[in-house]
């Protein structure tokens, strides 16, 4: 009887998962996603806990009063810190699953050797495996994009590298069947694999730089998934199969729209070392120069204009300039202008980032468009105002054959009839090359902090708008 | 397009799974079970299931569904109850803790601040209060 309301409660938490998941379809149904969610979780955990072989209580509660007190700060952070927040939860469930394949594994090691099938150790070295490597893996990219000092943010790339890391994978690999084959033929075989899958988390992690963190966070998100769902063949939990499998579709599907958004192919984002790539200096490239526009120059432009559409990217995120981009886009819409906000998949630093925090700044989504729905009537957009976005708008990927981002599909802000772009300094993006779009007739530079320029034009604008009154 | 690339990819990769762990099932063919073979169907489906529910996920909210997938496979809380609270020794009893404690901050976190994401998003009208 127990054993069947048990089962019947992990039947109905599979259910709710999925429509958590089908509910974020819209923005509206999605209000209910994290209803559904919670309840399948409550449910799952409880029948659980009320299984009849769970005799000790003591450390469940001590653990869980634990998570929920260092559950609830990491919910509270900052919009702007999201995408590592997200790197650390991946990194926390690495370790769940790398521990709870480890237990497994000396469970039956020490009291029946006979139970480590070879299924289940296959399912045990696949659950540690990605379990620890994402554990590393993500500390490190949540190291990366929190700006941790000693972690360095430029791609590190020494020499041999791929040939390194491909190494100590393969020897993973073969230690692993080395255990399917002998589960209890060594004692130091396990916790070798244990060092050799935090060790390559890290190595692969390391030679990743900044603007590729979209993908690379949707790849760890997979592999947890991927891990949880190995964890449910050891536990033999159709349960656990189904959630981990629903994620690890999630990751997926992720990864493979950031890959397509830049171009790129997996394996190129995991062994590319992108950051190094060095531009070919375009011809005439030393009498190139930009030319700067004045904030009151640029308002009266924005004054005049109908159509105006925003592109943010993740120099808005770093100035944490979303509220002033609320005042400026009230200010325009006051006015009668149409504002769009253009958004590129791989802006920001995880999918989704800029979409976000513009909602945090309670801009209404639906004005918020998509590159795809854009680019047809650019010819339209009298003033596009580039703010912090440097890669998604570089005319190069459509026109300069050779160039490191050639083919990349961009938001193509270039036909507009006018373009300011705001930018900190004159530095290159994360690609390390010139934007073409600084250089072209219709654009005008607004050098400064985005924060700063946008309060200012928005200044600017209700001066003028007094002014007229 | 991008849909019928993601499905293709999906079932390779759930196919890939499927494969590596019926090999081995094959290498241990003595203990051979009906549960295993069910458990790698379940998987085959629930893939097919979670790659056409997210596809159609609005782009708008793909970090709130970042962290929703995240509370989701927290479910691995379950696992770690089972190792935490049986009978087992103590050291192996630990590392189950450690594991429910990790997983308990992802479910709390990652349920939290999804509700937080989406409560911002509002449409036009319902933005200004």
């Amino acid at each position: 009887m127990m054993h069947a309301l048990v089962e019947i409660a992990y039947l109905a938490a599979i259910v709710l998962f999925i429509l958590a998941l089908y509910w974020m379809n819209d923005p509206k149904s999605a209000r209910r996603s994290v209803s559904a969610g919670v309840a399948a979780m409550a449910l799952a955990m409880a029948a659980t806990w009320s299984r009849p072989e769970v005799v000790h209580h003591l450390w469940i509660i001590i653990a869980l009063v634990g998570g929920v007190v260092v559950g609830v700060p990491l919910s509270r952070v900052a919009l702007t810190a999201v995408p590592q927040r997200t790197a650390l939860s991946h990194a926390f469930g690495g370790l769940a699953a790398g521990l709870v394949g480890t237990a497994k594994y000396y469970m039956w090691f020490g009291e029946d050797p006979a139970e480590l099938t070879g299924f289940r150790m296959t399912a045990i070295v696949v659950e540690t495996l990605l379990g620890f490597l994402t554990l590393t893996g993500s500390l490190m990219a949540a190291g990366k994009l929190h700006g941790v000092s000693w972690i360095p943010q430029r791609p590190v790339i020494y020499p041999m590298q791929n040939a390194t890391n491909l190494g100590l994978l393969l020897l993973a690999l073969a230690i692993g069947v080395f255990l399917i084959v002998n589960p209890t033929g060594s004692a130091v075989a396990f916790p070798m694999l244990i060092a050799l899958s935090l060790a390559f988390g890290v190595l692969l992690i390391i030679p990743i730089g900044g603007a590729d963190m979209p993908t690379v966070i949707s790849i760890l998100n997979a592999y947890a998934g991927l891990s949880a769902v190995a964890m449910g063949f050891v536990l033999d939990s159709r349960l656990l199969v189904v959630a981990g499998a629903l994620d690890g579709a999630s990751g997926l599907i992720l990864s493979i729209i950031m890959c397509r958004a830049m171009n790129r192919s997996f394996t190129n984002v995991l062994f590319g070392g992108f950051g190094q790539v060095q531009a070919p200096t375009a011809a005439g490239a030393e009498d190139r120069h930009y030319k700067e526009e004045t904030i009151e120059g640029a308002a009266q432009s924005l004054e005049m204009a109908r159509l105006v559409i925003i592109v943010p990217g993740y120099g808005m995120a770093v100035a944490h300039a979303q509220h002033r981009v609320a005042e400026l886009y009230d200010q325009l819409t006051k006015r009668g202008t149409t504002v769009k906000f253009v958004i590129h998949p791989v802006a920001g630093r995880m999918p989704g980032h800029m979409n976000v925090l513009l909602a945090e700044a309670e801009i209404p989504y639906d004005d918020i468009v998509e590159m795809d729905d854009m680019n047809p009537d650019m010819a339209q957009v009298d003033v596009a105002l580039i703010i912090g976005a440097n890669d998604v708008v570089n005319p190069a990927a459509k026109e300069q054959k050779g160039c490191p981002i050639y083919g990349m599909p961009i938001i193509e802000a270039h036909r507009a009839k006018t373009v300011f772009a705001i930018k900190r300094g004159k530095s290159t993006g994360f690609a390390g090359i010139e934007n073409d779009l600084y250089f072209r007739d219709e654009t005008f530079m607004l050098f400064g902090d985005a924060k700063d320029v946008v309060g200012e034009l928005t200044k600017q604008l209700s001066v003028d708008a007094a002014a007229a009154a | 397009m991008v849909r019928r690339t993601v499905s293709l990819w999906g079932a390779a990769a759930a196919a890939c799974l499927a494969g590596v762990a019926s090999a081995a099932e094959t290498v241990s063919s003595a203990e051979a079970t009906a549960q295993n073979w069910s458990s790698l169907s379940v998987l085959v489906l629930a893939t097919f299931v979670g790659l056409g529910v997210i596809g159609r996920v609005s782009r708008l909210l793909h970090t709130p569904l970042m962290s929703l997938t995240n509370a989701i496979s927290a479910i691995s809380v379950v696992g770690s109850i089972l190792i935490a609270g049986s009978d087992y020794p103590p050291p192996i009893r630990i590392l189950g803790a450690i594991a429910l404690f990790a997983s308990m901050t992802n479910i709390v976190s990652g349920f939290l601040i999804t509700e937080r994401m989406i409560r911002m998003f509002k449409e036009r009208g319902e933005a200004k209060k």
